[in-house]
């Protein structure tokens, strides 16, 4: 075995928390622990920090502050902004329309309101995992009442044109939500631009704590509430605040929103260095999603004739932690519902490897899974039946 | 999820793979659409299996799976070989995941697949396999088969 590095590519999963995020959150542990609704000077510090990050989540997706409400994370942020708006909206409409290629936290939301009487459109994506906005255009109908599409594809990196979803759904007079869940802090976003009438985001894919979010709701947005209790967020959102998580989230979003482009610089030319070499080294290989319109750290993979979990245990071996869409990792028997969508058959979803990187990640990372991938690669298929087949084939 | 050692041994090095040329009884199984195919190639002299080697598309357990029951089944008679169990292939893994026990189906479907192969090819009746009847799915295998 050839010597053994510690490599993470698997960003899109979560991220580590910076060391300024983590010293900026340490104090609300131990110091400054007050229950922000309490009255005394603890709280208000308290108080203080929580309305702090709120200015610092508002100035990067370019919202007012009291626009921004803090959750759970990305998955209740999108519960809520869904069954939020369709029931406060039930009388105007209960049609939504999302994509099939949107998060779990979406689609199973979605699947939720239809078994208690929405309707649900799922527009397909082109081959490259894009939105089709004829389509979308055609689908709403005086019952909509919201669009759901995802700013980037979590695990296929691919960009939607939210400017252009964003402009419709507000010439048609319906709301849209997008879990840009896997784009803050990686793409500039401005929801006044680009008429968002709400974002959910996760402070974990940004170098922030796990554990928080936030929904942006902009002003005049009619929704209910997700979670009934105290009169913590304005009413909004009940609970008592997770403080230093909260605190954490404000720092993480102001670190990765500083310089946008001078990190996707550095990152994009590790991801093309490593993609080209993937694609140099190792025949039968197919990039999936869009290659242009696509998160800067990601790249996803299909090999031929090998199935993506065995994959994932070789690089293991190795220190390398990637990830998968084949169903073998996940439990279920289908490999995952994003990459049949773009059009692969089943057996060359199965071979999809997604390896995304972040701000750690180094040439000499990019050249050590270059120096592996295909060796376990070969190794596999010099294993599979298909590819006996495929070269016997070949003679 | 986590696999047992021994699954993670198997894993990393697998016994017997490979194929055996003019093998006396091959048995694959499984489809690419569902993730696993599995092969087996059986030598046999005297009715006892003298070499077996495999070929597998699949995830870990499904390789582990293959592996094991090769070791299960060489030197064994045609016959003993027919009752291996996916239970014991499993078991001695020391077990596997319940959403992987179809793994161990596999292994047990390919085997009866092969020596039903060699008998066929010796002109011999196939014995009758519970994976024939009913158009059988491996995926369809939530539990265990005894």
């Amino acid at each position: 075995m050839e010597e053994k590095r510690l490599v993470y590519m698997d960003h899109a999963a979560t991220t580590y928390v910076k060391p300024e995020v983590l010293e900026a959150m340490l104090p609300y542990f131990t110091e400054n622990f007050g229950n922000p609704s309490s009255i005394y000077t603890f709280a208000r510090k308290s108080k203080r920090a929580i309305e702090d990050a709120r200015d610092k989540v508002a100035k990067a997706l370019n919202a007012n502050t009291d626009e921004i409400f803090f959750t759970g994370g990305g998955s209740e942020a999108d519960n809520w902004a869904i069954k939020g708006v369709a029931l406060a909206n039930r009388e105007k409409g209960n049609h939504i329309i999302t994509t099939k290629i949107e998060h779990h936290a979406v689609l199973h939301t979605c699947e939720y309101l239809e078994k208690r009487g929405f309707e649900v459109t799922y527009l397909d994506v082109d081959e490259n995992g894009v939105v089709d906005l004829e389509q979308l255009k055609n689908a709403i109908t005086d019952k909509t009442i919201l669009i759901s599409i995802m700013f980037a594809n979590n695990e296929i990196g691919t960009i939607q044109p939210i400017a252009e979803i964003g402009k419709i759904a507000r010439e048609r007079g319906v709301l849209f939500h997008t879990d840009a869940v896997q784009a803050v802090g990686h793409i500039k976003i401005d929801v006044k631009e680009m008429n968002i009438d709400l974002l959910s985001l996760a402070a974990h894919k940004f170098y922030g704590p796990k554990g928080v979010g936030a929904l942006y709701i902009r002003k005049g947005v009619k929704i209910d509430n997700l979670i009934h209790g105290g009169g913590q967020e304005r009413r909004r959102r009940a609970g008592t605040e997770n403080l230093p998580g909260i605190v954490g989230l404000g720092k993480a979003i102001e670190l990765a929103t500083q310089d946008i482009e001078g990190h996707n610089a550095k990152l994009i030319t590790l991801r093309d260095r490593l993609l080209n070499g993937i694609m140099d080294k190792i025949p039968h290989t197919k990039l999936n999603g869009h290659p242009v319109h696509r998160l800067p750290g990601n790249i996803n993979v299909s090999f031929r004739f090998i199935e993506g979990e065995s994959l994932l245990l070789l690089l293991d071996q190795f220190g390398i932690a990637a990830s998968t869409g084949s169903a073998c990792s996940s439990g279920s028997l289908d490999p995952s519902h994003v990459l049949l969508a773009i059009g692969l058959p089943h057996e060359i979803a199965h071979g999809s490897l997604r390896l995304s990187l972040g701000d750690k990640n180094t040439e000499e990372d990019v050249d050590y899974v270059l120096s592996v991938l295909p060796n376990i690669v070969q190794r596999l298929r010099d294993m599979s039946p298909l590819y006996e087949d495929f070269l016997k084939g070949e003679k | 999820m986590e696999y047992s050692e021994k699954v993670q041994q198997h894993f990393l090095n697998p016994r017997n793979v490979g194929e055996i040329p003019n093998a006396d009884g091959i048995g694959e199984v499984g489809n690419p659409q569902c993730g696993d195919i599995m092969k087996i190639y059986l030598k046999i002299d005297n009715d006892v299996i003298t070499d077996v080697k495999f070929k597998t598309f699949g995830c870990g357990a499904a390789i582990a799976s293959s592996s094991m029951a090769t070791e299960l089944i060489k030197g064994k008679t045609v016959e003993e070989a027919w009752h291996l169990t996916n239970k014991a292939v499993a078991e001695a893994l020391d077990g596997l995941p319940a959403v992987k026990m179809h793994c161990s189906v596999l292994a047990e479907e390919a085997i009866h697949k092969a020596i039903n192969d060699y008998r066929v090819k010796k002109g011999l009746e196939p014995w009758e396999d519970k994976f024939s009847q009913g158009g059988h799915d491996h995926h369809h295998h939530e539990h265990e088969i005894e």
